[in-house]
């Protein structure tokens, strides 16, 4: 098998990884999920009244980490602490229309469509959305270096947080 | 201890006790839990406080330029919150006078005029009719009179930036209305030397809880070790996000239902805490923030605006909380177990690009339903609501905490009870129905 470069990588190959993390934040396995990332990767949602491509540093946003505010996010959502995640609920990521928007040099631009459905106490609540990923290959291997998940929704409702990653 | 007695020991009934049972002697505070699941709680809370008192409607920079206009629901009605060509700030509610349409059905924009879809009636940015088709149809003084005009709010005026509304004309003067709020939002106005400004985007989000219980979480300074245990521990970890600062503060009952905290705290503040985190460049730009405080304001208000945190709340549904960034957030009642927030971040129109992004990622790191703390606060609030199912057998919630003190810290419950205080006397509600308990 030949290596994986940004010039070869094929839609394919980005869906098994795409699905592959997936099933890693499906089966909570978070501390395996921060080594999809690069160092200096960021992971965004932004508010659902703002542009798809806004900053962070000048719109709000409902989340917006760089590599050491996501480490500590998986560190407190694997804590008893975390109590809007405790006990933890069960959630499914389904991944659709994965698509290569454009290729340079050295990164990816991936669009796929989202939906994951979070249930806790008896409720079961979707978000819906589209990612927008900025995939880089090092050593061979894909990994994410930005990560944005877009809202298709009016705010959160019925969910009122996102306390799970999406 | 959970149901009040008479001194003669024989249970009083329920049905003839307010929802909020004190007794100042024996510093008890309770709150009936009626009041967070009962039908009838809700449809009297929307005819004794929120048609009746001043309502947050926007701030004034959400309309920059004339014909700049946002919608907005307050208390069930859709707004039209516009700058009319002349520049005046206009608030009508957004329904066709002719057979009821929303005349606007955009969050936000700019025009010089709105068409209402259904029959194609025009009106200005100030809500003035200005054509319809068919006039001919109509007589020559068809709106002689305005009533073919988007009708206004029966009372709009603003504080600071901040715009009210409020939907009995007959209701006192917004600034009698705030009363000792005024002061405390004149805190968070004067950090801008121009005009604070709301940076755009929105946290809207829905909890399944009672409203009211995000008035209590607003302004609560007792849970914060328990249930933001992770944020706390995120600070720690974080290298250098921490001052030297202890915890410590009090809070105030400001009049008409209106409460604050304030308090020290060790996270960083854009006006004007430093943290190492914030490295030299951000040394420089905070020392030049909070010279111009004091060349303003004086040192010893230039240090309270700079270094002390504020959760302000404004009665009935106004949260202004001035901490690690500053949110305005407002919320209604959609169902007596669930309810709609509104989540805004507040800033200085003049400051630097530098600072703007670290405000936002103080804001993020704590507040909003991504963040490390609020969806702990939505979780609290999601399970009191539960815990309330048992109201029959454990009507009662306490709210005592620091009653026997003569000055209260900021993490007693002096800024709650002076919220249940004015929604008794708004409400004038029982702990149960009158003609039996249920």
């Amino acid at each position: 098998m030949s290596t994986l470069t940004i010039a070869t990588v094929t839609r394919e190959q980005v869906e098994d990884f795409m699905f592959l993390e997936a099933e890693i934040l499906d089966e909570w396995r978070l501390k395996e999920w921060l080594t999809l990332f690069t160092a200096d990767a960021t992971y965004n949602v932004p508010a659902t009244d703002v542009a798809a491509n806004a900053s962070p540093d000048s719109a709000l946003f409902y989340v917006a980490d760089d590599r050491f505010r996501l480490e500590q996010r998986v560190e407190r959502l694997l804590k008893r602490t975390a109590h809007a995640e405790f006990p933890r609920s069960k959630t499914r990521h389904l991944v659709s229309n994965v698509r290569i928007r454009s290729r340079s040099e050295t990164e990816l631009d991936v669009g796929a469509a989202v939906l994951t459905y979070r249930t806790k106490m008896g409720l079961t609540e979707t978000y819906i959305g589209s990612y927008r990923y900025r995939l880089v290959v090092q050593d061979g291997k894909l990994l994410i270096h930005e990560k944005r998940c877009i809202l298709d929704m009016d705010g959160l409702k019925p969910n009122g947080r996102i306390s799970i990653i999406l | 201890m959970n149901a009040p007695v008479n001194p003669d020991s024989k249970p009083i009934p329920l049905s003839e006790l307010p929802v909020v049972w004190t007794d100042k002697e024996k510093h008890r505070f309770k709150v009936a839990r009626r009041s967070f699941v009962d039908p009838d709680i809700l449809k009297t809370e929307y005819e004794t406080i929120f048609s009746k008192c001043w309502l947050y409607l926007g701030h004034e920079s959400e309309l920059v330029k004339p014909g700049d206009f946002v919608t907005r629901i307050v208390a069930k009605r859709s707004i039209l919150f516009t700058r009319d060509a002349s520049g005046k700030i206009k608030a009508m509610f957004n329904t066709c006078p002719h057979r009821g349409a929303q005349v606007c059905r955009e969050r936000k924009g700019n025009a010089k005029s709105f068409q209402c879809f259904y029959h194609g009636w025009v009106f200005g940015s100030d809500g003035k009719l200005k054509s319809q088709p068919g006039a001919e149809c109509y007589p020559d003084d068809f709106n002689a009179d305005g009533q073919a005009d988007l009708v206004p709010v029966p009372r709009l005026d603003s504080y600071r930036g901040f715009w009210f509304i409020c939907f009995d004309a007959g209701v006192q003067s917004l600034p009698d209305y705030l009363a000792g709020a005024k002061e405390w939002i004149d805190i968070v106005a004067d950090q801008s030397e121009t005009m604070m400004t709301l940076v755009g985007g929105t946290q809207e989000y829905q909890i399944r809880a009672n409203w009211k219980l995000l008035t209590e979480n607003s302004i609560d300074g007792y849970h914060a070790i328990n249930t933001h245990a992770t944020y706390v521990d995120y600070l720690k970890n974080s290298q250098g996000s921490m001052s030297p600062v202890p915890f410590d503060g009090t809070g105030y009952d400001l009049g008409n239902g209106h409460a604050v905290i304030e308090y020290r705290a060790p996270w960083g503040r854009p006006v004007a805490q430093w943290i190492p985190l914030w490295g030299e460049e951000g040394k420089v730009e905070l020392e030049k923030v909070h010279n111009r405080l004091i060349e303003r304001f004086g040192k010893e208000r230039a240090d309270r605006i700079a270094y002390s945190n504020r959760n302000m709340f404004i009665f009935p549904n106004l949260v202004i909380n001035d901490i690690m960034a500053i949110t305005v957030r407002t919320y209604y009642p959609t169902a007596p177990d669930a309810m709609q927030v509104f989540g805004w971040a507040l800033a200085p129109n003049e400051e630097s690009a530098w600072a703007r992004k670290y405000r936002l990622s103080n804001f993020l790191e704590f507040l909003g339903p991504g963040g490390f703390a609020t969806p702990d606060d939505v979780e609290a609030l999601e399970q009191c609501q539960r815990g309330f199912e048992a109201m029959l057998e454990a009507p009662w919630s306490d709210i005592s905490k620091g009653m026997k003190k003569e000055k209260v810290n900021y993490d007693d419950e002096l800024q709650m009870r002076s919220f249940w205080t004015q929604w008794q006397a708004a409400t004038k509600a029982t702990a149960a129905p009158k003609g039996g308990d249920r």
